[in-house]
């Protein structure tokens, strides 16, 4: 029993940080109806970005400010440059352009920062939780940080007309131009919010799985899965996809016995699959009803 | 073709003159395609991209190392020229440039060519060609068999006998112990695992609990490392490396595991892994050694060490010095310049061959006192001794007397 | 100045009308002598340009059956590197293990591609654009893991993989190994790509195509969607897994970390240069993958992948349809007539 509660623990805490990369692929998906391939490499060079600023000798608090508004700037020129003048290209074109850009960032990071690992500091310290030893503060920061954004979006995207106009515009771009909307700055917008939680997201976890050019890697495989399974146009979804991606390989790679321990990540694919095909549009997604 | 007659012409030529030399009666210039009056091409591959990348280090240090010999004029005259080529660590792409580099580039040999399953890829096709391929960067123990492969030579002590000389430890110390095993789910983990079931011998099922292995792509291992406490191992064979190796130590303390932490050689790095897993945790791990961490004071004013260090810090500044893999590299390039010093003038392979497998005590700055290169025609090992370590929060200190790791093949 | 009066354009437009009766001439022609320069390369280059020319065609396969499933159906698959590491796998435990001739394993190869391919296919009929691509990376990034596993390593070869030996050429020939392989994927290649034209030219392949642009039209016109798209899935499938097989036999290994998902995004990017939805794309897709990273590492091997990503960023500006987008532009622009 202590050993399912551990497991699930740990697969939250996991969990907390696939759920963090879904968002901020769902943010973007939202705005642009493509996958950003690129998202975690973009969360890696923003922490990367902070880690140089702590290193000179920053607070931790100026670089985690610094680190947030360049990258949310950074998003916006991204789109601003490089997506914008390809917007009508094909879908799979486009989809190239994200692959590029990861390709890029990953190669400059290495250049830059070089390959051997880097210690990241945590706001949140890495005691045991209440002396428990089940999940550390830093872990559980990492959940409350999660829930904290995704409030916050919730806020953003109903309570406010900003929110509103993005919605609008990722909804119905020609009806929402006819309305006055600006839906080219909307969709930069979406693309700074997305950079900016990324940013959040990556300087959350590089103190657990240490900073080098290659974090996000796995990371990102499993942040897809949970975005995805949580269905791509509900950020909720996607955030309690990410979790339970966690806790699902967790649980797998424990209780099955003779596949579970090596095929831990074919068996989280596979119960995943398995859901898409009961609920094709993510278990919380909408099913997009297309008119003929 | 061209260039071998050619070369070969001027060799006659200039070794009739040598012989009005004193003392240049061997003087006769041999050379195969690679090699030259001035130069001696080398080619390596290796993942600058990718997964394991963070080893790319080795032969950016070599290449340094290369670069400081030219400087000082070279191997009897002649300038390295080290060819090195991305593989990303992935096979095909190291058969397309193993082939680049034997057929297009023309180099006289391989050198430290990294990664088991990469170097599979090329095994035969290197020995089908004749062209040496030597001192791989890989411990895999297959590569010291040179009744079938007799132009591949591997480096360093292999993983299984670095596996056995822990499973000797462990029957010494702690015969009744339950051991839990964390490796990494390729040929690397899965060969030190070898080597642990084959020195614990017939304990081994009763002796190993539990194995868990994890993917380079899974962001953490905390899964397995709260399986593996509960599964009640007092023994914890710790086969990762460095970036999952820091995570486990850290791991370990914060769930409160305190085993017999054996650790693999690969990653005892003490600015690289040891630090970032905070040094406090690492108290009490053991492994082996065959060279000198840069960071333990025990060397400070040590010749070996100095001379390391002065290599560093004027020919690869950029370098890691608390990276004790760069001391590695430091080896592999001193031993290669060992053997081409040996050869002379006789650059051909076959007599590379010859003289690679030609190293008697050879001793390195780098190594640990008592630790030589040997080779011969049928040892087909040229480092097989290790001493263990213990990490005492703030080195590793030694202990125990050098052991010569025993190879099953 | 006057502009110039209409009888003095008519003759050239009726020349011009004459030119395009012939233009499956000029194709043809084009084809033929595409081929011949094929055949007579291995005797000017090096065996070493030859395997890479060899892997060229390989990826150029791989990526033609990703182009049947994506391109001409538009079911979006990321799991292409799982189909190519099945059929390397088939071939390479065939030959390893009952010393089939690898002849002989081609066939068999494309047959477990296929099965497999319409089975993972059935259920994906339920998914759209990016939960189908989700699903299919699943498949891609499994495969590793799956070929890794340890009751399956007397077959599979585990981590150590399998090595083959590449076959010489039938007795009498007088060609290396590197040739004769070099002209037997040749062979493959072309009989597989005048498969694929001839099914993208036909009523299935119009149905296909149909089903990519707009499905429910196509539902109510009366094609059995469901089982186009399970056979595409199947024949794109079997397209790339002899891809993987004759790429086996060519790298002359397999080992389970050959085949990761970075292969399925190769594929995409291979795809998307060449042209989605050209069947002679394919081979330019092929020629940039393989050629292009080794460009980008020569510039500077620190920043090679930043090298690489540029300079498809830049195709993509410059011809966001790919390669083939660009020769129909270019042959749009030749033939457009001026405006009145």
């Amino acid at each position: 029993m202590e050993l399912l509660l551990q497991q699930v623990l740990a697969g939250l805490a996991n969990g907390a940080i696939y759920a963090l990369m879904a968002l901020a692929v769902v943010m973007i998906y939202q705005a642009i109806d493509h996958l950003n391939f690129a998202q975690g490499e973009m969360a890696t060079f923003s922490t990367f970005i902070a880690w140089q600023v702590i290193a000179w000798g920053q607070p931790y608090w100026l670089a985690f400010a610094i680190a947030v508004t360049v990258s949310f700037l950074g998003g916006i020129v991204i789109d601003r440059i490089l997506f914008r003048p390809i917007h009508n290209a094909p879908i799979l074109g486009q989809l190239v352009a994200f692959i590029a850009l990861f390709s890029i960032l990953n190669s400059v990071d290495g250049e830059i920062w070089n390959f051997t690992i880097k210690t990241f500091p945590t706001p949140f310290g890495r005691e045991p939780l209440f002396g428990l030893r089940l999940i550390s503060t830093h872990e559980a920061g990492m959940i409350g940080v999660t829930a904290v954004i995704l409030g916050l979006l919730y806020l953003f995207f109903r309570g406010s007309r900003l929110g509103l106009a993005m919605r609008a515009a990722a909804a119905n771009p020609d009806s929402a131009r006819l309305v006055g909307i600006r839906v080219g700055w909307m969709i930069a917008l979406g693309w700074g919010m997305s950079a900016a939680i990324g940013a959040v997201g990556g300087m959350l976890i590089a103190p657990v799985v240490f900073l080098e050019p290659n974090m996000m890697l796995g990371v990102l495989l499993y942040g897809f899965t949970g975005a995805v399974l949580g269905g791509l146009s509900s950020p909720g979804g996607a955030v309690a996809g990410g979790f339970a991606v966690g806790v699902i390989e967790n649980l797998a790679g424990t209780f099955i016995p003779y596949f579970g321990r090596d095929l831990k990540l074919t068996i989280a694919l596979v119960l995943i699959t398995a859901v898409l095909l009961v609920r094709p549009s993510g278990v919380f997604g909408r099913t997009v009803v297309s008119r003929v | 073709m061209e260039q071998n007659r050619r070369q070969l012409l001027i060799a006659i030529g200039l070794g009739g003159t040598a012989l009005l030399i004193p003392g240049g009666a061997r003087a006769e210039k041999k050379y195969d395609v690679g090699a030259s009056d001035t130069e001696i091409k080398i080619g390596n591959t290796g993942p600058y991209s990718g997964p394991a990348s963070s080893y790319s280090t080795i032969w950016k240090c070599e290449a340094a190392f290369f670069r400081m010999i030219n400087a000082q004029g070279g191997i009897n005259g002649r300038k390295i020229n080290f060819l090195s080529y991305d593989d990303a660590y992935s096979p095909p792409k190291t058969v397309e440039q193993v082939r680049k580099l034997v057929e297009s580039d023309e180099v006289l040999f391989l050198f430290n060519t990294a990664g088991t399953p990469t170097n599979t890829a090329i095994h035969k096709y290197m020995n089908a060609k004749k062209v040496p391929h030597l001192l791989l960067a890989t411990g895999a123990t297959k590569w010291g068999d040179p009744e079938h492969f007799p132009w591949t030579i591997g480096f360093q002590p292999n993983y299984q006998s670095e596996g056995q000389i822990y499973a000797s430890y462990i029957l010494e110390k702690h015969p009744g112990g339950k051991i839990g095993v964390l490796y990494q789910n390729d040929d690397y983990g899965k060969d030190y695992v070898k080597g642990l079931k084959d020195g614990l011998g017939a304990k081994a099922k009763s002796m190993i609990v539990m194995e868990a292995p994890y993917e380079t792509t899974d962001p953490t291992v905390d899964s397995q490392m709260v399986n593996l406490k509960s599964s009640g191992a007092d023994i914890f064979y710790n086969v990762t490396i460095s970036k999952f190796a820091a995570q486990v130590i850290r791991k370990a303390a914060e769930i409160g595991w305190k085993p017999v932490h054996i650790l693999n050689n690969v990653a005892t790095s003490v600015g690289i892994t040891l630090k970032p897993a905070g040094l406090e945790n690492s108290k009490g791990i053991l492994s082996t050694f065959w060279y000198k961490d840069p960071t333990d004071p025990t060397w400070k004013d040590d010749a070996g060490y100095k001379q390391w260090l002065a290599f560093m810090d004027k020919d690869y500044p950029e370098g890691d010095k608390t990276d004790n893999i760069n001391a590695y590299a430091y080896c592999a390039a001193q031993t290669l310049v060992q053997v081409l010093k040996q050869c002379g003038d006789d650059l051909t392979r076959a007599n590379l061959m010859k003289q690679v497998a030609n190293l008697h005590d050879l001793e390195l700055p780098m190594l640990l006192p008592g630790i030589k290169v040997n080779t011969s025609p049928t040892n087909f090992y040229p480092i097989k001794q290790m001493q263990m370590a213990r990490f005492d929060g703030e080195r590793w200190v030694l202990f125990g007397p050098v052991i010569t790791g025993e190879v099953s093949g | 100045m006057t502009m110039p009066s209409r009888e003095a354009t008519e003759p050239l437009g009726t020349a011009r009308r004459a030119a395009a009766i012939s233009r499956p001439g000029a194709r043809y022609l084009s084809i033929g002598a595409a081929i011949a320069v094929a055949l007579v390369l291995p005797s000017v280059a090096t065996n070493f340009v030859i395997f890479q020319l060899t892997l060229v065609m390989v990826y150029g396969l791989a990526i033609l059956g990703l182009n049947l499933l994506t391109g001409f159906n538009g079911q979006f698959s990321l799991g292409h590197s799982a189909f190519y590491g099945i059929g390397a796998y088939t071939t390479a435990i065939l030959m390893d293990k009952i010393d089939l001739a690898y002849y002989w394993t081609l066939p068999c190869s494309g047959a477990v591609c296929f099965l497999v391919g319409v089975v993972f296919g059935l259920p994906a009929l339920r998914l759209q654009g990016l939960y189908l691509a989700l699903a299919s990376f699943a498949l891609a990034a499994a495969l590793p893991q799956i070929l890794k596993f340890q009751p399956l390593e007397p077959l599979t070869g585990g981590v150590q993989g399998i090595v083959l030996i590449k076959p010489d050429a039938p007795a009498g020939l007088p060609l290396n190994p590197d040739q004769w392989l070099y002209y037997f994927t040749l062979a493959v290649l072309l009989v597989m790509l005048a498969g694929a034209a001839n099914l993208v030219n036909s009523r299935t392949g119009r149905a296909l195509m149909a089903i990519r642009d707009h499905p429910i039209a196509a539902a109510a016109m009366g094609i059995n969607t469901a089982l186009y798209k399970t056979l595409t899935f199947g024949l794109s499938a079997l397209y790339t897994g002899i891809a993987g097989t004759l790429g086996a036999i060519a790298v002359q290994f397999v080992a389970p970390d050959s085949f990761t998902f970075f292969l399925s995004i190769s594929f995409l990017v291979g795809l998307v240069i060449g042209g989605v939805a050209s069947i002679p794309g394919c081979l330019v897709g092929g020629l940039f993958v393989l050629y292009v990273p080794n460009l980008a590492e020569r510039v500077s091997t620190g920043l090679a992948g930043a090298i690489y990503g540029c300079i498809m960023l830049l195709v993509i500006f410059v011809m966001p349809s790919g390669a083939a987008g660009l020769v129909r532009f270019a042959r749009t622009f030749a033939t457009a007539r001026p405006a009145r």
